[in-house]
């Protein structure tokens, strides 16, 4: 049922419009096909948007379960009490530090390696292109890599959370056929009027990826935002958390009745987690709410780019 | 092929322009001396990723080593002593590892057996949509929560599924009672592979709606012409249309099988559900870094990583014999 009639969106054409004894079903499938993508975007918005009603509602309307679509007992108390709270602010302007320094070092790995195996006459550009493509198949595994960082000296630093994500595979690729699909007669012409390769890459090259470098920033951004996992691993103060083990730590004090260990600090009693939880939450989304419509565009085309192509 | 003369002939230019042009052709040991001549500022910008990926993912895959070796905490990362296979040994005597690693197997299958064919599914529905803007909103949301982190989502879904939260509100106004899902070991299954569908599916879509739009029309129309129901033009044209993107995509789902998500589980699970939810990271997690016992987790990593390598090997194998279309 959900398949039948494929061709019709595709060709918009007058002609393309079915035959006569199709179009009664071909209509009923239509509605059907309408009602279920809106409930499969109602399913997705839904745990959003109560997520914010909660996080505007009373405790006493989240507890008995009163709390729906829209926020019960208005008030901004517990935004307020959460913004008065130094742990968070401290946890959530390291995300801030972490997110920028992570995307600045990933951009510069990944662009300059990409930058050179896009270039077809490099000698040995197979075994660079093997080097970084193997360590998508196998990688060193948890253990290992903790002890890495144990032995760098990197626990209860930003560099642990910043450097082990510094260079991913798969960005590394879709810049890379970016590049190569960037016609080649620009840089001959750049060398012959004496430019260098790091020329051609600042003033020929980079800025005409600006598509691909708006899409790049943006995966490397919301990961460094979104990680928990390293400094979850590496990183034990709670001062120098990311506003993720922030929100973790309010969790899992939620979850295990005894909340100690928990980094409310005294302010989380149980009374008032679910609130909590649910303002914290928002605070950590609303950021990459902001930027996403608008770099949205070019990530679809950025991710096209680098896979299709392979 | 043309392309790469031009250039290096272009290349070679610019470094020889301050030689003789006369003198470009010279024994094959003395190229790499002009290559780098040539292209030392290119080999010069890879020089910090290369060292990037030799600390940060070589050297761990070296650092497994202590699977065979004696480790102390705070020595050397290569461990201190052979002791073979002492800890292969171990693991695969451990009644607790076959326990986890089976929970790993049904996990690992059922996300792939529901995520894998349900963003074809909503990609065949969206290229359904005539309505442009509609079809740009839904996919718009349905990217959303990709970019949410896991803690966020874990965070949603033990609101959702409390005892007081939106599911069990429906469960009572239809007079059941409710049930406490994240307690209960025979409901994790279906909490991790249902929220893991919620966050993926929009996103899995993104390569399929491209593919699609490279299908040939002209197929569509002979199928019409030979009679074909829009259900069978679906079969015949728009399936094996899209079928290399199918078989890329399910190569690398299958190399991420065992990969099982490790963080979704740990923020997921407590010992009442391990019966179910322990998976082989969680286990290896807790016996290297909370038990300390850093060569027997190793061993046990290093064992995962291998299968996973294994499976994607030969399923990339199988694909390229039964429909010729491989990764590599």
């Amino acid at each position: 049922m959900v398949i039948q009639g494929a061709q019709e969106g595709r060709t918009v054409p007058k002609t393309a419009s079915a035959g006569i004894k199709d179009s009664t079903g071909y209509r009923v499938f239509t509605w059907v096909n309408t009602i279920l993508l809106l409930l499969f975007v109602a399913i997705i918005l839904y745990p959003l948007l109560t997520i914010v009603a909660q996080s505007f509602s009373s405790e006493g309307a989240i507890r008995t379960g009163q709390v729906n679509l829209f926020p019960v007992g208005f008030n901004l108390d517990t935004y307020r009490a959460v913004a008065e709270n130094p742990l968070f602010w401290r946890n959530y302007r390291n995300t801030v530090t972490y997110t920028v320094v992570g995307t600045t070092v990933a951009m510069i790995l990944t662009t300059s390696l990409a930058f050179v195996i896009s270039k077809k006459h490099l000698r040995g550009r197979g075994l660079l292109i093997g080097i970084a493509v193997f360590t998508m198949f196998f990688n060193g595994g948890l253990i290992p890599n903790y002890v890495l960082i144990m032995n760098l000296g990197l626990k209860n630093t930003m560099w642990a959370v910043v450097l082990p994500g510094a260079l991913s595979v798969f960005n590394l690729l879709v810049m890379k056929s970016f590049f190569e699909n960037l016609p080649t007669e620009l840089e001959e012409s750049a060398q012959i009027d004496g430019l260098n390769w790091f020329g051609i890459l600042f003033r020929i090259v980079l800025p005409l990826s600006k598509a691909v470098i708006a899409t790049m920033v943006l995966f490397y951004a919301v990961m460094y935002w979104n990680d928990w996992f390293t400094a979850f691993l590496y990183i034990d103060r709670q001062d120098l958390m990311p506003v993720t083990m922030f929100l973790r730590n309010l969790i899992a004090g939620a979850s295990s009745a005894a909340s100690e260990g928990a980094a409310g600090q005294g302010m989380l009693t149980s009374a008032v987690s679910a609130n909590i939880q649910a303002v914290t939450m928002v605070l950590t989304v609303i950021p990459i709410l902001c930027v996403y419509p608008f770099i949205q565009r070019y990530f679809v085309t950025g991710i096209m780019l680098g896979s299709v192509k392979g | 092929m043309t392309t790469i003369e031009q250039q290096s002939r272009l290349g070679s230019g610019s470094a020889a322009r301050s030689r003789k042009p006369g003198r470009a052709r010279r024994p094959a040991k003395r190229n790499w001396r002009r290559t780098l001549k040539r292209d030392w500022q290119l080999y010069a910008l890879a020089i910090l990723p290369l060292a990037f990926l030799a600390i940060f993912r070589y050297a761990p895959m070296v650092g497994n080593v202590i699977a065979f070796r004696t480790f102390r905490p705070g020595g050397s990362i290569f461990g201190e002593q052979w002791v073979g296979l002492r800890y292969v040994r171990m693991f695969i005597n451990d009644p607790a590892f076959w326990n986890v690693f089976t929970n790993t197997a049904i996990l690992g299958g059922l996300t792939l057996a529901v995520c894998f064919p349900l963003p074809i599914i909503l990609a065949l529905m969206l290229n359904e949509v005539r309505v442009r803007r509609f079809k740009k909103i839904v996919q718009s949301i349905s990217y959303l929560p990709h970019f949410l982190s896991i803690v966020i989502v874990v965070g949603m879904l033990m609101q959702l599924l409390s005892v007081e939260g939106t599911v069990n509100q429906i469960l009572r106004a239809f007079d059941f009672d409710p049930i406490p899902f994240l307690q209960r070991p025979e409901w994790f299954r279906a909490i991790y592979v249902g929220s893991e569908v919620w966050q993926t599916v929009g996103w899995g879509t993104i390569l399929y709606l491209a593919a699609l739009t490279t299908v040939d029309q002209q197929l569509y129309e002979a199928a019409r012409i030979d009679g074909a129901n829009r259900w069978r033009q679906t079969w015949h044209v728009t399936l094996p249309g899209i079928r290399p993107m199918m078989v890329t995509l399910l190569i690398l789902n299958t190399g991420m099988f065992l990969n099982v998500g490790f963080e979704k589980v740990l923020l997921l699970y407590n010992p009442m559900t391990y019966a179910t939810a322990d998976v082989v990271s969680t286990y290896l997690y807790r016996v290297g870094l909370v038990a300390n016992n850093l060569s027997y987790a190793a061993a046990i990593g290093l064992f995962q990583a291998l299968i996973g390598l294994a499976m994607i090997l030969s399923a990339n194998m199988i694909s390229r014999r039964l429909v010729g279309s491989s990764l590599w």
